[in-house]
């Protein structure tokens, strides 16, 4: 029996899906995009919205998300995908919108997009990728950035009175008439990996109910900013991201 | 009201009729003084209520021109209005528009600065129209209305530029025209493009990729060579518009040994000056540029043969002079006249000028 006998339809229990191409990602060993391009590929497919969905890509390392994902595309600049959401949901209310955002970008330069989007109820949905650093860029301080933690512009760590307080900026988000379900997910193991499909899931599916907006936070590694291995991102990731960012629900309005 | 009927109303509520009447799928704007009254006509208006057209009142000038990115992106005919501080503001948002080749109307109701400066009019934002504005090799149509007519008839011409070019439009007013009443006759009314004839006319938005291969609207392009070719791309489509797209007008030029360029409000003040100057038997005529980009080079070179001397006459301190120098190269005297701060001339300052260039 060779590998083509084996691999037949009847046979198969997982397979990449379809909207993912081929091409190469540019994304480092260990880092948590891969995984959640692949997570909104498959509930785009499964909801068979292949051909009216429109996502907005940021400035940070998800630029080139439009590269992977075989759906419309806009490049936003920087902090602004979800103004531009605003506007493509608005004009064309039966396509799925949602914006793909990293910490710097949506909690930090595009707080004001962020929060008034937000706020005003706008049938879409952010997905929020938070590795607490700039990873693009190569790795500066972020609003997310957890006290004591070095980056390229805190190299002694991060300090209160220099820098601030790392910002939750789901937790304000929760606190928002517009949104309609606001969740922190997490992408590093499979039972995680499950729960955060579920959750970009409804939050899609509330979009097109034109519930309102949501915002999915997935607290996520960066290995090269961190300058540790995956593995070791991982664990460091448990150990002090989650203590702070806390993983699961903070709004469903179900 | 009927059509055909002649109405009275400011320029700010010429647009906002005219946008409901052309066809515009959305407006997106954040108040500022002195154009408020287009986003408060468009408001009493309900045209999400007959059109269809969206209305937003955005959270700052950054939203509003990324909403009409947004909008553009997906082969909407979407607009956006503020006034010069807030223009400033949307510069990041133009430039994107320009690079990605997104066609949308911008309107600029400007007001004296530098800085937050005052709500008295000015024309202090011409070189941030007509050079860029924003960062990189780019260059939007820049129209320049001279009355409330012009202002609801620019609307439709804007978005048909911007869609034939895939280029921001600029509607380059002012206090004067946005807040004078004047008569007006509106745009007859256009539908809004069904779903299929913007799919038509737009196979490259990004609005679902329905029996097509997907699109990506962006402005980024990592590597230069594939950068510059996009570079020559477009000043290729800026020259074309410089050939194809130059509009101007004429008044009493036929005999005139001086001529005024003003555009906009400031040829208003230009036209009783000259007909003053007349009065006097000076022999004086205007071109009133209405694209200050493409600028009218060619024209104003040509009527620069015959002339003695050139005034400029602008509500700032002298800028649209230097594209007449250039036009000229030299051949004739050029002058330039304005005020700033909000001070409009009068036309007897104007006739005292053109006096002052005849010695």
């Amino acid at each position: 029996m060779t590998n083509q006998d084996i691999i037949q339809p009847e046979n198969l229990v997982y397979k990449k899906p379809t909207l993912l191409n081929d091409n190469p990602m540019h994304y480092c060993p260990g880092c948590s995009h891969s995984v959640v391009h692949k997570l909104i590929a498959e509930v785009i497919e499964e909801m068979g919205m292949e051909n009216r969905s429109v996502g907005v890509s940021p400035v940070g390392c998800a630029v080139f998300a439009y590269n992977y994902l075989d759906i419309d595309w806009i490049e936003a600049a920087h902090g602004r995908a979800p103004a531009i959401a605003c506007a493509t949901k608005r004009l064309w209310p039966e396509n799925l919108v949602f914006t793909y955002q990293g910490d710097g970008d949506l909690a930090c330069i595009g707080t004001a997009e962020t929060i008034h989007a937000l706020n005003r109820g706008d049938n879409i949905a952010i997905i929020f990728v938070n590795n607490a650093i700039y990873g693009m860029t190569g790795g500066q301080m972020a609003p997310t950035t957890l006290m004591g933690m070095k980056t390229a512009t805190c190299p002694y760590g991060r300090e209160a009175s220099l820098h601030g307080f790392p910002l939750k900026i789901t937790e304000i988000a929760a606190t928002l008439e517009g949104t309609c379900y606001v969740t922190r997910q997490a992408v590093n193991k499979v039972a995680y990996i499950r729960r955060a499909k579920a959750a970009i899931r409804k939050a899609f599916e509330y979009s097109m109910q034109g519930k309102g907006s949501s915002l999915v936070e997935i607290v996520s590694t960066c290995s090269s900013g961190w300058k540790k291995t995956p593995e070791e991102a991982n664990q460091w990731m448990e150990d002090h991201m989650f203590p702070y960012y806390k993983l699961g629900d903070l709004k469903d309005k179900a | 009201m009927e059509e055909n009927e002649i109405l009275l109303m400011k320029g700010n509520e010429a647009i906002a009729h005219a946008a409901i009447r052309c066809g515009c799928d959305g407006y997106f704007g954040y108040p500022i003084t002195p154009q408020s009254e287009i986003l408060e006509t468009l408001a009493v208006e309900k045209p999400w209520e007959t059109t269809g057209m969206v209305v937003v009142q955005a959270e700052s000038e950054l939203a509003s021109i990324n909403m009409v990115y947004g909008g553009g992106a997906t082969g909407k005919r979407v607009m956006t209005s503020s006034s010069s501080p807030g223009v400033a503001l949307m510069q990041e948002g133009i430039t994107y528009m320009a690079g990605a080749e997104i066609p949308g109307l911008i309107v600029n109701v400007q007001r004296g600065g530098p800085g937050l400066g005052t709500i008295q009019p000015s024309q202090g934002d011409y070189f941030q129209s007509t050079r860029g504005g924003g960062n990189g090799d780019y260059n939007v149509i820049v129209l320049a209305p001279a009355s409330v007519q012009e202002m609801a008839d620019f609307v439709d011409l804007s978005f048909t530029l911007a869609f034939r070019y895939r280029i921001p439009v600029i509607m380059l007013s002012d206090g004067v025209i946005g807040q004078m009443m004047e008569k007006v006759v509106l745009p007859p009314f256009k539908p809004r493009r069904t779903e299929e004839e913007l799919r038509q006319e737009c196979p490259w938005a990004a609005n679902g990729c329905k029996n097509r291969k997907k699109n990506i609207v962006t402005s980024l392009e990592l590597d230069p060579h594939a950068m510059e070719l996009h570079n020559i791309h477009l000043q290729e489509k800026y020259k074309e518009i410089k050939e194809k797209e130059v509009r101007y007008e004429e008044y009493m030029t036929e005999d005139a040994e001086y001529l005024i360029v003003a555009f906009g409000s400031a040829a208003r003040i230009a036209q009783k000056a000259i007909e003053l100057c007349r009065a006097k038997g000076i022999r004086v005529g205007m071109l009133r540029p209405i694209t200050l980009w493409p600028f009218p080079s060619q024209a104003i070179k040509t009527l620069a043969q015959k002339a003695k001397g050139i005034l400029s006459m602008e509500i700032n301190a002298g800028q649209m002079v230097e594209d007449i120098q250039l036009a000229v190269q030299g051949c004739v005297p050029v002058f330039h006249y304005g005020r700033m701060g909000g001070i409009v001339p009068t036309p007897e300052e104007i006739v005292n000028e053109v006096e002052k260039m005849k010695q």
